[in-house]
């Protein structure tokens, strides 16, 4: 028969999961990738390489723990560097995630069922990378806890004006929400492959994570309250993370940072990154999970989508940047935007744009829109893209602000470069260890998109 | 003053308490009476239990003064320190180890531990000295500060003198007697020298000759009469390579005999450079000049003018109002131009000196300012310049009757006024004739500076006994046979003279850390009577000079003033033998001319090692740790140069590679080295730095000559400067960073400084009392018309706040820590640009960006408006210095505070903090002079709230131009109100309505209306 | 088929509250361990090389402060008193008391005495004595009875809270000048009142807020500020 996963362009759209399953199938499939499948050369190959990597970032931390930040790129006038231009990147990046579990849930958006528990999972990994940096870019990270309001022997507060402290609680909540989202999420799951797993310690380990869950009645009609009340908890956070990390540049008086409108272009383009992210995933796990079934070309088109739409909410907050610039009428101001077309880093700058606004236009067409491959190069464009535009903020603003005599260049050393590719490693060997030991879709929320359930809440 | 005494409160300077080798400095120096010599550092360590003393043990140099031009070694160390310290910033933050406390075991009565006492003495380079009070807590000398009673200082300082403390503690200094390469011992000397001196005695000491530099010390002079007289035979000579010849053999031209030239800046309203860097340290009378200079800036008081003539761009150029940038070579034509043109009582000369019709223009207007401004001109010649044109002055100065009022004449402040290089001449012609048996060497390094041409030390190798008695270890050190460590200025007793003639008595602030000798010792034990002390020698010298019941009482105030009373030289009349000199053909304007200069660091090499002056900024490019060939951009654009290439300039057969360095402003087809770079022996900090250029300076042509080539090589060169970009443009615009007006517009319309924001621009009502206590309000003001960009400010500030050196590298990587800086920047034309100088400091804001985005509260607004910065509270996120539009905040990247070298350890200010690694640091205001003179004031209940009489922050109190002003804004007759108030007062960057603390005074120019048409 | 006994249900809720315990109680322990005299020193006596006693010749013999600590009115530091300060009277006394051995040797040798310091602040705070005993705060208001301590140690804990809550609110400790060196004063009380320039208080507060105003002490604000003890 016809795979019905694959959509010809000018066919109706995709179905969310391919005809032909029921609630056994479904569990089997999945199950079986953490249960029954051996585990193939493919993924210890990948996962030894992302574990090298990873050990580059170890390596960078010693030193910059050993030596101070020094060891960095920074200087004066540009005292933030890759730290944060990584932090900003990442908690970006962890946006998608939130977004896809919690709004769309709310939005009863059931295609989002399938991609859903990875998207949440990416979200956890990226912002545990996100919420290294602003502790090793501290100059003594061992006192990273003065940030904390506690009660200290010093009798005095952190300083709560200062946005560095708004993120403190931004992040921590958000990373927290996440996870408790994520393993609510995984509950019933837990039960199932407790059911299903044949060797007695298994069962043991995921009996032990499923809380003792019993699939009674009971069980779902708290389990649908507490999840839809978490999804209600996480959807402000998707906008008030980023919206506070913007905050961080917002309220510095540097030009090229202070700007109004920072938050809603911050969050715009932290979607933008998440769904590339996404897809950067998802495109690879489904091919070689042979998931096709449950992410169908559905769910890749409607990703494109929605990176299309928040790729020009971005492009809107250049061009306005760029208008205030020249309307603010001011001369430092005025100066960001001649430094950022003829300045050293114009080259970059122009990438950005490239990346960001030129490349990801082909997404109009439904044809690439349907074109794994192709869409894959994208997105991963529009990471690169994305990260230069936190370069572009984070160090060129600062390389050129208000007196020519600490005009200064920033050039990045090779512990800048370990520790940022190093957190690819350790993200992807989360991602790698995901995959492997627990249910990378949500089983029992595909069950409810089957006819069956749809019978069953018919009755 | 003895070691034994240095006890009292143990101030270990640290951020986080509890660094695993505390070294506790009382303990130790208890142990110091008993060790002396090389050794005591050692028992420093071992006192302290310090664990790493057994490695030390092991190491030519205490680890700490690391490598800073070698980053590997720098780096290990820093690895190694950056352990420790996390370690302890894991521990020891909350439980501090168990502190020793030691004191006296007798105390003597004018010591308050916790107390600083100030001693007077003086600082002396070539011959001319520098008077001085010393900052000392318990017999360590701390920091140096002007003799604000001594006429020749007013307060004042140079780089030098203020560096000079460092040189002191350096660890690198020679601290043993070397004999043959192995250490000795100063008996041992005395013994061995007996010998030699008796085989001299039958030949009356002719095989002996001494070489010493320039000194004018009226004990030494009268000590080594003494010693010629015990042999006869003997010759003492002088040489430094940087010395005055030309200024003597000037004045010999002029008035047959070797006069000394003093000005009397403050009562010229025109005053002429010809190529004379006299706002600069090194220039006899510096500190003095340039406050007078400053004084007569000021445009509200009769203003004077000032034309620049000069070879290579200069601090003096910068404040020029006209400047005229010509080849050394030229000058002499200018000069007798100029000479002509104020002889004629109208009208201008026509004789063709090939000046070209912008020179010619230039010189018809200044002789006509001269001619207007008789008796109150001067005419300034450079002492690099060649005796005719020093003549030439004179004669001018002589026409316009400007001697008695501009221009004084006195007696030569140094102690034999002789002819350096001839003198150098005839001792390398006797060397070579074999005429010398026995050389000493004090204070020299020949081998390293002696014109190439001598072939000095092929002569030297024949000499069959040298002996080297010098601060260092140098070149010259290594190949004589005896080595004699010489005791610093602040370690021993002497007198030396300041330009104008005052006796200053130096004294000892400290024990010699490592039993060095003065001269005075050694010439002592010449002449066979070693048990005679400097201390005795000096005093027994002045008891002869001032016989009488009340010697002790002279002597004492001699001491205390730091000055002998009347010992300035009086006026001498002396009458010009003729106007008319042989004039020497200006040269080839084709061929490449290249200047000679002293470097405005190091300079003529003396200074390499003290790291606070290697990481100066030189005042116009702002390259530290480094010398480079200066080269003016038309020229730069002919070679196809850019900053930073190699080129090879050749002279004769000699050639030299160096990094070319663009200089707006020089004159084209002349190329600028600085002397002093390249030392082989200097120590950690100079070894290495930078290029030797003595191989191209011959005795024929030590300061200019023609016929260099210039070619350009592969290759480039980091020459690490700390100012990003040297133009107030940016983009299209040009930003109001230096404000400026012509007299005639700030008389015109006063308010030709833009428009300031309103005093009370704030959403916050009450906002004012937040951060005014009604008794103190601190308030700054920089003079931008006085600073005279000498780099004063920052050294005294880096001696006064224990700022870390970082290194060349670390330079380059930006993240040199000086608090205070003077940017320089060019506006105009490159070949002949208008500059600036803008000394920038903390502006301690009262709407501080930095405080509202620190997530800690590490920096925090103090209720008399100082903007506190809290080093152990600080956590690093460096949003402070991001936020900061002035990019006055330093941060420690890596540890670069020097907590190991027990040297260093007594050097630093007890009252101030060293900062450990990852905590950002900036100017206070020193907030550590405020407190103690608040807490004085308030103890002794005065209501004067106006601080202007006792109370200067390091900066201001070493400023030789009085361009800082700093006091209390709360009280209306206070000096910074009354300036706050002057129509030129205006904010940095005010228009971001920070409401600076620290503001600026326009800078006025004074253009001539003729040249400027 | 059955993995889990029936108990562990309440085993799985229980652990849930457990940890919030836990967590908290470890947050506690840290907070309290940072005040603990283990790191504080507070009331610990340090060992010393002679066991002077402070009881001894403050208490019983009633020698005033500042025979020894000299410098502690006209500096920031208080002052140890050199060797000769003991010798004053032990070269009279006490000529055969073995405890004295080291003083007796200092005296001789010349080599000081190397004393463990008591009152030890961290070298980032700088303290002056001098201004403290200008605006009539006790020396036994920061170091305790000292009067009563045979051998020395530290009163407070030497925290930056500890200074605080008399820089928050000095009034409640200050007292008249001539009262500063006086080991046994007591603040008034309806029990003890004070008589002070004509004046009879019954409680500190009114007692101090008076000397606020004749001592000039600078407002809060100002000796709160951060320059005021670090720089």
């Amino acid at each position: 028969m016809k795979d019905l996963t694959q959509v010809e362009p000018g066919e109706q759209k995709a179905p969310v999961m391919a005809p032909g399953h029921n609630y056994g199938t479904i569990t089997d499939k999945i199950s079986s990738i953490v249960l029954k499948k051996p585990v193939s050369k493919g993924w210890i190959l990948g996962f030894l390489v992302c574990f090298v990597i990873l050990q580059w970032m170890l390596y960078g931390i010693t030193l910059l723990f050993f030596k101070g930040v020094g060891v960095w790129g920074v200087n004066i006038p540009i005292g933030w560097g890759f730290a944060i231009v990584n932090f900003v990147w990442w908690i970006g990046i962890g946006h998608a995630g939130t977004l896809i579990s919690a709004i769309l849930l709310l939005l009863r958006q059931s295609w989002r069922n399938s991609i859903n528990r990875f998207a949440e999972a990416m979200t956890l990994f990226a912002v545990a990378c996100a919420g290294m940096f602003p502790i090793f870019h501290l100059g003594r990270p061992w006192v990273f806890y003065w940030l904390f309001p506690y009660p200290n022997t010093m009798g005095y507060w952190p300083n709560f004006r200062s946005p560095l402290v708004w993120d403190v609680f931004a992040v921590s909540t958000y990373g927290t929400i996440s996870l408790v989202f994520w393993y609510v999420g995984m509950i019933p799951d837990f039960a199932t492959l407790r059911e299903i797993a044949d060797k007695k310690w298994i069962k043991y380990v995921y009996g032990m994570l499923a809380l003792g869950w019993r699939n009674s009645a009971r069980h779902w009609s708290r389990y649908e309250t507490a999840y839809l009340l978490l999804a209600g908890l996480a959807t402000p956070l998707v906008l008030s993370v980023h919206t506070v990390v913007s905050f961080d540049f917002a309220i510095g008086i540097v030009p090229g940072w202070h700007t109004t409108i920072f938050p809603p272009y911050f969050v715009a383009g932290a979607i933008y990154s998440g769904f590339a992210m996404v897809l950067v995933l998802a495109i690879p796990i489904r091919k070689f999970y042979h998931l096709e079934d449950f992410i169908t070309a559905r769910h890749i088109e409607n990703s494109a989508m929605v990176m299309l739409a928040t790729g020009w909410i971005v492009a809107y907050g250049y061009a306005f940047e760029a208008f205030m610039n020249w309307y603010g009428g001011d001369v430092y101001e005025g100066f960001v935007r001649f430094n950022r077309l003829h300045g050293p880093y114009a080259f970059w700058y122009f990438a950005l744009l490239t990346c960001n606004l030129l490349i990801p236009q082909v997404l109009w067409f439904r044809r690439v829109r349907l074109n794994n491959f192709v869409l894959f190069l994208i997105s991963m464009d529009i990471l690169i893209g994305m990260w230069l535009e936190r370069f572009i903020i984070v160090v060129v603003s600062l390389h050129r602000d208000f007196l020519n005599s600490s005009f200064g260049m920033y050039y990045p050393t090779q512990i800048d470069w370990a520790i940022f590719i190093g957190t690819l490693g350790f993200f992807t060997a989360c991602m790698f260890l995901f995959m492997r030991l627990l249910p990378s879709i949500s089983i029992f929320e595909l069950r409810t998109l089957l006819p069956e359930a749809e019978a069953v809440k018919h009755e | 003053m003895k070691m034994e005494e240095q006890n009292g409160k143990p101030h270990q300077e640290e951020v986080c308490p509890g660094k695993k080798d505390k070294l506790n400095l009382e303990s130790a120096n208890a142990l110091i009476a008993e060790t002396k010599g090389p050794e005591f550092w050692r028992s420093l360590e071992e006192l302290a239990g310090s664990g790493e003393f057994q490695e030390m043990m092991h190491r030519e140099f205490p680890k700490g003064a690391s490598e800073w031009l070698d980053s590997v070694s720098r780096r290990g160390f820093m690895k190694l320190m950056g352990a420790s310290l996390a370690m302890a910033g894991m521990t020891a933050c909350t439980k501090q180890p168990m502190e020793a406390i030691v004191p006296y075991v007798k105390q003597p009565e004018d010591v308050i531990p916790g107390k600083p006492l100030f001693y007077a003495t003086a600082f002396t380079l070539g011959g001319y000295a520098a008077p001085l009070l010393v900052e000392s807590h318990l017999f360590r000398p701390t920091k140096i500060e002007g003799n604000d009673k001594h006429p020749a200082s007013l307060g004042g300082t140079d780089v030098y003198s203020q560096a000079s403390v460092l040189g002191m503690y350096d660890p690198d200094r020679s601290q043993n007697v070397i004999h043959a390469g192995d250490v000795s011992s100063w008996g041992e000397f005395q013994n061995f020298i007996r010998g030699p001196l008796k085989g001299q005695e039958a030949s009356q000491g002719a095989g002996i000759r001494i070489l010493s530099g320039a000194f004018s010390s009226p004990a030494l002079a009268d000590q080594v009469q003494a010693f010629l007289k015990l042999y006869p035979g003997a010759k003492w000579h002088t040489y430094e390579p940087v010395n005055r010849d030309n200024a003597l053999e000037g004045a010999k031209l002029a008035f047959g005999q070797p006069v000394e030239t003093q000005y009397h800046l403050e009562n010229a309203d025109v005053v002429v450079s010809l190529d004379a860097d006299f706002l600069y340290a090194g220039f006899p009378g510096f500190t003095k000049y340039a406050r007078d200079f400053a004084a007569r800036r000021n445009p509200d008081s009769g203003m004077s003018r000032f034309y620049a003539i000069e070879s290579a761009p200069t601090s003096s150029g910068v404040k020029a109002d006209h400047r005229l940038p010509v080849r050394a070579s030229h000058v002499g034509a200018i000069a007798a131009t100029i000479k002509d043109g104020t002889f004629l009582v109208k009208g201008f000369p026509q004789i063709d000196r090939g000046l070209t019709e912008e020179e010619t223009r230039f010189m018809r207007a200044v002789s006509r300012d001269l001619r207007a401004h008789s008796g109150s001109s001067v005419v300034i010649p450079g002492e690099h310049q060649p005796p005719i044109v020093h003549a030439l002055a004179h004669a001018i100065n002589a026409q316009l009757g400007n001697v008695g009022k501009t221009v004084v004449y006195t007696d030569p402040v140094i102690a034999n006024p002789v002819n350096q290089l001839e003198s150098f001449k005839d001792l390398v012609a006797d060397m070579n004739a074999g005429k010398v048996q026995l050389l000493i060497l004090s204070g020299v390094n020949p081998l390293f500076d002696a014109p190439v041409d001598l072939n000095f030390a092929k002569a030297f190798e024949g000499v069959p006994l040298r002996i080297h008695h010098g601060l260092y270890q140098d070149e010259t050190a290594e190949h004589c046979h005896w080595h004699i460590n010489q005791a610093d200025y602040l370690e021993a007793w002497g007198d030396t003279r300041a330009f104008d003639g005052t006796v200053s008595l130096v004294q000892p602030l400290i024990a010699p850390l490592y039993d060095g000798k003065s001269l005075h010792d050694l010439l002592a034990v010449l002449s066979g009577e070693p048990q005679a002390s400097g201390h005795e020698i000096v005093q027994a010298y002045w008891q002869k000079q001032h016989s009488g019941a009340d010697f002790d009482m002279f002597w004492r105030r001699s001491l205390h003033d730091g000055f002998v009373a009347d010992t300035a030289y009086s006026p001498k009349q002396v009458a010009a033998k003729s106007a008319n000199f042989a004039q020497s053909a200006s040269p080839d304007a084709k061929a490449i001319e290249i200047n000679f200069r002293p470097d405005p660091s190091v300079y003529d090499g003396r200074f390499s090692n003290n790291a606070w002056l290697q990481e100066l900024p030189k005042p116009m490019s702002k390259i530290t740790w480094d010398n480079c060939v200066w080269i003016g951009p038309a020229m730069a654009e002919r070679l196809g140069v850019q900053k930073r290439d190699m080129v090879r300039v050749a002279l004769g057969d000699a050639k030299v590679d160096l990094p070319v360095w663009i200089q707006a402003g020089h004159p084209d087809n002349s190329v600028t080295v600085f002397l002093g770079y390249g030392r082989k022996r200097a120590g950690r900090a100079g070894t290495g730095a930078g290029f030797d250029v003595y191989p191209l300076r011959t005795s024929a042509t030590p300061w200019f000559t023609t016929g260099a080539q210039v070619s350009k090589i592969s290759g480039t060169y980091i020459l690490a400067s700390t100012q990003g970009y040297q133009t107030m443009d940016a983009g299209d615009v040009t930003r109001p960073i230096v404000r400026t007006a012509t007299l005639d517009e700030y008389r015109k319309h006063a308010d030709f400084n833009e428009e300031k924001p309103p005093a009370e621009l704030t959403l916050y009502p009450g906002y004012e009392a937040q951060y005014r206590s009604e008794n103190y309000a601190w308030g700054m003001t920089i003079d931008l018309n006085s600073c005279v960009g000498c780099n004063n400010c920052i050294v005294a500030c880096q001696s006064e706040n224990n700022i870390a050196v970082v290194g060349k590298e670390q330079v380059n990587h930006g993240r040199h820590m000086h608090w205070i800086r003077v940017d320089a920047y060019y506006q105009g034309d490159r070949n002949d640009p208008k500059a600036y100088f803008q000394p920038v400091p903390c502006m301690q804001c009262e709407n501080a960006p930095c405080e509202l985005v620190c997530p800690v509260g590490a920096t925090t607004h103090s209720t008399e408006g100082l903007n506190d910065m809290v080093y152990n509270r600080c956590v690093g996120t460096r949003y402070c210095s991001n936020n900061c539009p002035y990019k006055v905040r330093r941060f420690n990247f890596f540890l670069f505070s020097d907590w190991d070298t027990p040297q260093y350890k007594m050097m630093r200010n007890p009252d101030v903090t060293v900062r450990s690694r990852g905590v950002m640091e900036k100017c206070t205001y020193c907030v550590q002079r405020i407190t103690e003179y608040r807490i004085k004031s308030e103890e002794s209940g005065t209501k004067d709230y106006n601080t202007d009489a006792d109370l200067k922050t390091a900066c201001q109190q070493s400023c030789p131009a009085n361009a800082i002003t700093f006091g209390n804004i709360n009280v209306a007759d206070s000096q910074v109100s009354k300036l706050k108030k002057n129509q030129r007062n205006y904010g940095l960057l005010d228009d971001l309505n920070t409401r600076p603390r620290t503001t600026y005074l326009a800078e006025i120019r004074n253009p001539n209306p003729e040249l400027e048409a | 088929m059955q993995i889990f006994h029936r108990a562990t249900n309440t085993i799985a809720k229980a652990s849930i509250y457990g940890a919030l315990l836990l967590v908290g109680f470890i947050l506690w322990a840290c907070i309290q361990f940072q005040r603990s005299p283990y790191v504080t020193y507070a009331h610990v006596a340090r060992p010393q090389p002679v066991p002077f006693s402070h009881e001894h010749h403050v208490g019983a013999i009633g020698i005033d402060c500042r025979y020894c600590h000299t410098s502690v009115e006209n500096s920031n530091f208080a002052g140890i008193p050199p060797t000769k300060t003991c010798m004053n009277c032990h070269s009279q006394i006490w000529l055969g008391a073995g405890m004295l051995q080291p003083v007796r040797d200092s005296y001789a040798t010349g080599k000081s005495l190397v004393w463990n310091r008591v009152d030890d602040l961290p070298d980032f705070v700088y303290f002056d004595h001098s201004i403290h005993i200008n605006k009539g705060v006790g020396c036994n208001t920061c170091h305790g009875p000292v009067d009563r301590m045979p051998l020395m140690y530290n009163e407070g804990s030497l925290q930056m809270e500890w200074c605080l809550d008399c820089h928050r609110s000095p009034a409640k400790n200050l007292r008249p000048r001539d009262q500063v060196f006086n080991m046994r004063y007591e603040q008034p009380s309806t029990q003890k009142p004070l008589l002070y320039e004509g004046k009879i208080y019954t409680d500190q507060m009114a007692l101090g807020s008076d000397l606020v105003k004749q001592y000039h002490l600078r407002t809060v604000a100002d000796i709160t500020s951060c320059s005021t003890c670090h720089r």
